[in-house]
């Protein structure tokens, strides 16, 4: 166990650094930092001083060392755009995405399990049926236009629920939530549904799928044989069995639910940092590219290194091959 | 009975020669014509095709030539609604263009940069996996953990941040003209691993066959054995990937275009319609996101109903 954590771990710690390198190209060779920072009236002088003060004339393994060292206190330089440090500007918007994307994958979960259950069950209901093609329809509608077609129905229409922003917001220390005012959970529910429908098709279908196979097994037939009541067989044996790969999915979905909160935040002017990114591509603010880059890249390689981890401790199987190696 | 043959042996020396007999008598077209539901997609699509290609011609009026718009047109609602114009079945944007035609020359937009994207993913993918798969060792070992540092992020950001790099990149430049091979460069960068994994894992099986071998030994450049002895084996899985994917970069393109990182408002693929239209939704102008919405809903899920039965048609497992 402690040997494949390990191994995980400096697997990890190479995609950082390969991301990291990546960054760095972007963040030195995309455009002249000197003449983004630098005014329309700035001399020659001033522009040759500012770039011994940046270091852009050391050796480019001595700038790569330096903008990890950096990147690791969690110095990430100025916005171009916004003419602040991408930190603070990261740290104000990371509350609104994680509280969405928690939202979205708790909506995935708390439906998504229930409705595969169901329709892993009862195959041929006419219940099931609607399920899935409703599940069919989920993937094939791209997420802007069910964000869209969502504000258009509850808010347009039947003024039901606001289109943008966070609502109220109220600051316990440094986090601002939304979850504790009733205009804040309002805000929260178009798009949480927006970003969770794509991933509850998608849990929906997978516990469907191992639901199906795991009523098929022997221990199954020789629970009914023993008498058990269905729902001791469906809850207390099956479902519990379905659960290892539900799990493994979810966790990396929740990679994934950041990523397409791009979308969503962009279509709700959700103050995310999805929202701060698109901003930044459009005005190619490359340090916060760069900044949202190698964060997204670190939460995308914990997760994956978590739900591994996981996955040994909650599946014997493994963790006895592990050992017989 | 020697010479009375059974009904079935007749049926089997009846070879049908021409090639719609042989088409008509294949599986791939009975699995076809069995569902309904796929019959209909391939007809959406077909259709869809047809108008994207024949845009220049069905068009009432040219989108792009901002000499014939009339700013006074602005907003007008479709035809059949109060304040519709005939001129304009589907009404008009902002900017007095015709919905429908833009909607055709959209449609056009959005399936010439999915395919090309498809096209250039679909290159690249197959030859880094023919060359992982037949090469092995350290070019092996090499594209397949660059493949999966790649699968850990999903396609829609990598195509994002490709797009982002170029625009900055040839911001001092004439990007506007440009766009177009941004985006199917971002989109088709984005989704090759999948043809890499399975076109490595095929070629790992083909390249210890006999047929492999033996033109090895008659001194074939591993070029030559690569492309003409092994691609033409692995070509069923990634003509069924492909399928799938092009719905998806049709829906990578319509996305990035909402984002206003795609085709500019000029030139607008579905996509960017749809940006346009959200912005008047609150005013009411519902026509102007509802249709490019329906029409790019349609596509993406008959191309994907496409893929779905080839998948299932193509693997003898299933049979």
């Amino acid at each position: 166990m402690l040997a494949f954590a390990i191994r995980r771990l400096i697997e990890a710690l190479l995609v950082m650094l390969a991301v990291a390198l990546l960054a760095f190209v972007l963040f030195r060779y995309v455009g002249d930092p000197v003449s983004q920072m630098a005014g329309q009236d700035t001399s020659l002088e001033d522009r040759i001083r500012l770039r011994q003060e940046l270091g852009l004339d050391d050796p480019v393994f001595v700038q790569f060392a330096r903008f990890i060292a950096n990147a690791v206190r969690l110095d990430f330089g100025i916005s171009y755009q916004m003419k602040q440090p991408v930190l603070a500007l990261l740290a104000e918007r990371f509350p609104a995405t994680i509280e969405l994307a928690l939202a979205a994958a708790l909506l995935a979960v708390a439906l998504g399990i229930p409705m595969g259950v169901y329709t892993g069950i009862n195959r041929d209901s006419w219940l099931s049926k609607v399920f899935l093609t409703l599940s069919l329809i989920g993937v094939s509608l791209p997420t802007f236009l069910i964000g869209i077609i969502l504000i258009y129905v509850f808010s347009v229409w039947l003024h039901l629920l606001p289109s943008f922003g966070r609502g109220e917001v109220v600051s316990v220390g440094a986090w601002h939530t939304g979850l504790l005012t009733a205009s804040g959970l309002k805000a929260l529910i178009l798009p949480a549904i927006t970003l969770g429908l794509f991933q509850m098709t998608l849990v929906t279908r997978l516990v469907r799928a191992e639901m199906l196979e795991v009523l098929r097994t022997d221990y199954i037939k020789f629970a009914r044989a023993r008498g058990l009541s269905n729902r001791a067989v469906h809850f207390g044996h099956a479902l519990k069995n379905t659960l290892v790969p539900v799990i493994t999915v979810i966790g990396l979905q929740l990679g994934a639910i950041i990523a397409f909160a791009i979308i969503t935040e962009t279509v709700f002017q959700w103050p995310g940092m999805g929202l701060m990114f698109i901003q930044a591509v459009q005005f190619a603010d490359i340090p916060v590219m760069s900044a949202y880059l190698l964060l997204v890249a670190f939460l995308f390689v914990a997760i994956n290194l978590i739900v591994d981890l996981v996955y040994v401790r909650i599946d014997p199987r493994i963790r006895i091959l592990g050992r017989g190696q | 009975m020697a010479h009375s043959q059974s009904p079935m042996e007749k049926q089997a020396l009846a070879i049908p020669l021409s090639p719609f007999g042989r088409l008509r008598d294949s599986d791939l077209f009975q699995s076809f014509m069995r569902s309904r539901l796929v019959v209909a997609a391939a007809l959406v699509t077909v259709l869809m095709l047809a108008a994207a290609l024949l845009a220049p011609l069905m068009a009432p009026q040219d989108p792009y030539d901002l000499g014939s718009l009339s700013l006074l047109d602005a907003n007008t609602p479709p035809a059949w609604a109060q304040g519709g114009d005939r001129r304009y079945p589907l009404g008009t944007d902002d900017q007095g263009r015709d919905i429908l035609s833009t909607i055709l020359y959209g449609t056009r937009s959005s399936l010439l940069i999915g395919f090309s994207a498809v096209l250039l993913a679909t290159a690249l993918g197959v030859t880094l996996g023919l060359c992982a798969g037949y090469a092995g060792g350290r070019i092996d070992a090499l594209i397949m953990r660059i493949a999966d540092v790649q699968l850990t992020f999903p396609a829609i950001l990598t195509a994002l941040l490709i797009d982002g790099v170029m625009l900055a990149v040839f911001k001092s430049h004439r990007v506007e003209a440009g766009k177009f091979w941004v985006l199917v460069i971002s989109i088709g960068l984005a989704y090759w691993v999948q043809y890499a994994r399975t076109v490595r894992g095929v070629t790992l099986v083909e390249r210890n066959k006999e047929y492999v071998e033996a033109a090895r030994l008659i001194g074939l450049s591993p070029i030559k054995i690569m492309f003409q002895h092994i691609l033409p084996n692995v070509m069923g899985p990634v003509l069924v990937i492909a399928t799938i994917n092009l719905a998806l970069a049709i829906i990578t393109e319509a996305t990035l275009s909402f984002l206003g990182v795609g085709l500019p408002p000029t030139e607008p693929s579905l996509g960017t319609m749809i940006q346009i239209g959200n912005r008047y939704l609150f005013s009411g102008s519902w026509w102007m996101v509802v249709f490019p919405g329906v029409t790019l809903a349609l596509l993406a899920l008959a191309v994907n109903l496409l893929g779905d039965w080839l998948r299932d048609a193509l693997n003898p497992k299933l049979r």
